[in-house]
């Protein structure tokens, strides 16, 4: 079914892969600044993209981003030194995924509000668990991580992951998995009145998502060299994913794409000239889009994309 | 042993009662998911801290400070920033949505403001630190004064509830908002009083806990966690069960902290909201709809 593609689907690939390959020659052409701002713009797109793939057609809120994201690194750190790096980032995504599992299985079947109160915690609790497991049982807190990975070698990975999450958003968008999503974030009554397991699809999804932000998490944690709790399961990273995809717009797959870009570049200018603020000048964009942006940037793209002179014409011609 | 942990919880559990009433009531009758509670009740901390240290005042004068400013300022931050998010949500659904993405961003600006002025340092203050003999153990005056304090506040806003006028309109919106405007109850301001004086409650809770506990600027998170459990766990909107509920979760932690480890405090109280969730999701004192 997934191999019945339209002409235009073909085309959209295509164009895809290109944007991946020319991307992907970025540490040819530089090694300092920009592979460093490619880095992070990769890691949040893959994020964003993979936080949306759940929380865009649910309208479930996961804040749950920083306890996927560290716990990915923990196994890195954990690992580093005994296993071989796809092993590594196999054990990462099955501890994503069996985390995502059992959240999903808490707060799933019940209300959306269960499941945001849940996840909200989530990262300080692991934060938590992880320090007094090291305090208690391994006798320090703070691990070094050794891998042989240059940097330009993160940016492919986090390259491929971003293909990956992309592919795999197309791939839900068109089974039966993602129609029954439509019809959940629609109305979840209606949904479960049509013979929909709300419960399993979204459980299902949860795990994907998970998975792909643990590795994410995998992929950067060679770029800490240290790492801690208090570093590895940082709240930062759940706000700062959330606002990326809202900015773009959660409901389609590209949207929050749009937003990480802007937003990366917001948050070097914010981190930069005032290193004692971020907080608080974060919170306030994040409340000027909630107020203003509501549907995102790819939203206001649509609605001017359908003003343009030449759909208008065709959107009164099919009407004629 | 078990005399110390029960007292000790005992005591922790008032201020606890107050932070779940106040949020069972932005929650449960403005059906707002606030957030930022635990910044707010931070927020009232560092403020009686710095009214203490600076002008000399007892936390129990601040009290009649802090509590009304919190009051005007939830009030405000309802009028202004929520009622847009009330008027164009279409259902619940989304205005649960809203409001949590709303609040979420409050409380970055909230901590980011703390972080400013304070910095990411902990803050203490010595007041009444006497010893207090009580059942053969000694406990700090300051516990027992707030307990004291917490307990009269809590009492009176169940009673305020009960058996005015303003607090069977609050109760009529809580059961539902649409059948309460339809009796001539002006809905929305009875959900921004009811927000208000929420925060207003939840400011008490912090003022409370700074007399014995320390604090810094970016502990809110921990707070909100451990008000929206009690919440949850009592029955959304429900007093009588924010204050069973508080005092259960002050008794777990309590027990988890001095017999097992006090770094797995959140690990007792997220336990406790996977058991309610697996076996009493409507709360204790909840209906099941």
């Amino acid at each position: 079914m997934i191999f019945s593609m339209q002409r235009r689907e073909v085309a959209t690939m295509a164009a895809a892969a290109a944007a991946l390959a020319v991307l992907a020659g970025l540490p040819l052409a530089d090694d300092g600044f920009w592979l460093a701002l490619g880095i992070s713009i990769a890691s949040y797109v893959a994020m964003a993209t993979a936080w949306a793939l759940f929380s865009g057609p649910t309208n479930y809120v996961s804040l749950a981003t920083a306890a996927f994201f560290g716990s990915g690194a923990y196994v890195v750190s954990a690992l580093a030194e005994s296993a071989p790096w796809p092993v590594i980032l196999i054990a990462a995504a099955a501890v994503g995924a069996l985390l995502a599992f059992a959240v999903g299985v808490a707060t799933l079947r019940l209300s959306g509000v269960h499941f945001v109160i849940f996840t909200f915690g989530l990262a300080e609790l692991i934060r938590q668990l992880v320090t007094w497991y090291q305090t208690t049982v391994t006798g320090s807190v703070g691990r070094y991580i050794f891998v042989e990975i240059s940097a330009a070698q993160i940016y492919w990975q986090l390259l491929a992951l971003c293909g990956l999450t992309f592919f795999i958003g197309w791939a839900i968008a068109r089974s039966r998995l993602g129609f029954a999503l439509r019809v959940i974030g629609d109305d979840e009554t209606v949904a479960a009145h049509s013979g929909i397991n709300t419960a399993q699809c979204k459980v299902l999804l949860f795990c994907i998502s998970g998975t792909l932000i643990a590795l994410v998490g995998a992929v950067m944690a060679p770029r800490f060299t240290y790492i801690e709790p208090s570093i590895a399961y940082g709240s930062m990273v759940s706000f700062q994913v959330v606002i990326m995809a809202l900015l773009g717009g959660a409901r389609r797959l590209w949207g929050p794409l749009v937003g990480v870009l802007p937003f990366t570049l917001l948050y070097e200018l914010i981190s930069g000239r005032f290193p004692n603020h971020t907080h608080l000048l974060l919170g306030i964009a994040f409340l000027l889009i909630v107020y203003f942006v509501p549907q995102g940037v790819s939203g206001l793209l649509v609605k001017a994309w359908n003003r343009m002179p030449w759909r208008r014409a065709a959107a009164a011609g099919s009407k004629a | 042993m078990l005399t110390v942990i029960v007292v000790t919880s005992l005591l922790l559990g008032g201020a606890y009662a107050l932070m779940a009433m106040g949020l069972t009531l932005q929650y449960g009758v403005a059906r707002i998911l606030n957030l930022s509670t635990g910044e707010t009740l931070v927020g009232a901390a560092f403020a009686s801290f710095w009214l203490f240290t600076a002008a000399k005042l007892s936390p129990l004068l601040t009290l009649l400070v802090v509590v009304p400013a919190a009051f005007v300022l939830n009030w405000l931050i309802y009028r202004y920033l929520l009622t847009p998010l009330v008027r164009r949500a279409k259902n619940r659904g989304m205005l649960e949505a809203d409001s949590i993405l709303a609040t979420f961003g409050l409380l970055f600006v909230m901590q980011g403001l703390m972080l400013a002025g304070f910095g990411g340092n902990y803050y203490s203050y010595s007041y009444l630190a006497q010893p207090v003999t009580l059942f053969d153990h000694t406990f700090g005056l300051n516990r027992l004064v707030a307990f004291a304090i917490a307990a009269a506040v809590a009492l009176g806003l169940y009673l305020g509830l009960s058996h005015t006028r303003q607090g069977m309109a609050i109760r009529a919106v809580a059961v539902n908002p649409l059948a309460a405007g339809l009796v001539a109850i002006d809905v929305p301001r009875t959900a921004g009083f009811a927000f208000a004086l929420g925060g207003a409650l939840t400011a008490c809770g912090g003022s409370l806990l700074s007399m014995f506990l320390t604090f810094n600027a970016s502990m809110g998170v921990v707070f909100t966690m451990k008000a929206l459990i009690i919440v949850i766990m009592g029955g959304v909107g429900d007093i009588r069960g924010a204050v069973i509920a508080a005092l259960l979760l002050a008794l777990v932690e309590t027990m988890v902290a001095s017999l097992i480890d006090p770094g797995l405090t959140l690990a007792a109280t997220f336990l406790l909201f996977v058991l309610t969730l697996l076996f009493r999701p409507q709360g204790i004192m909840g209906k099941r709809a």
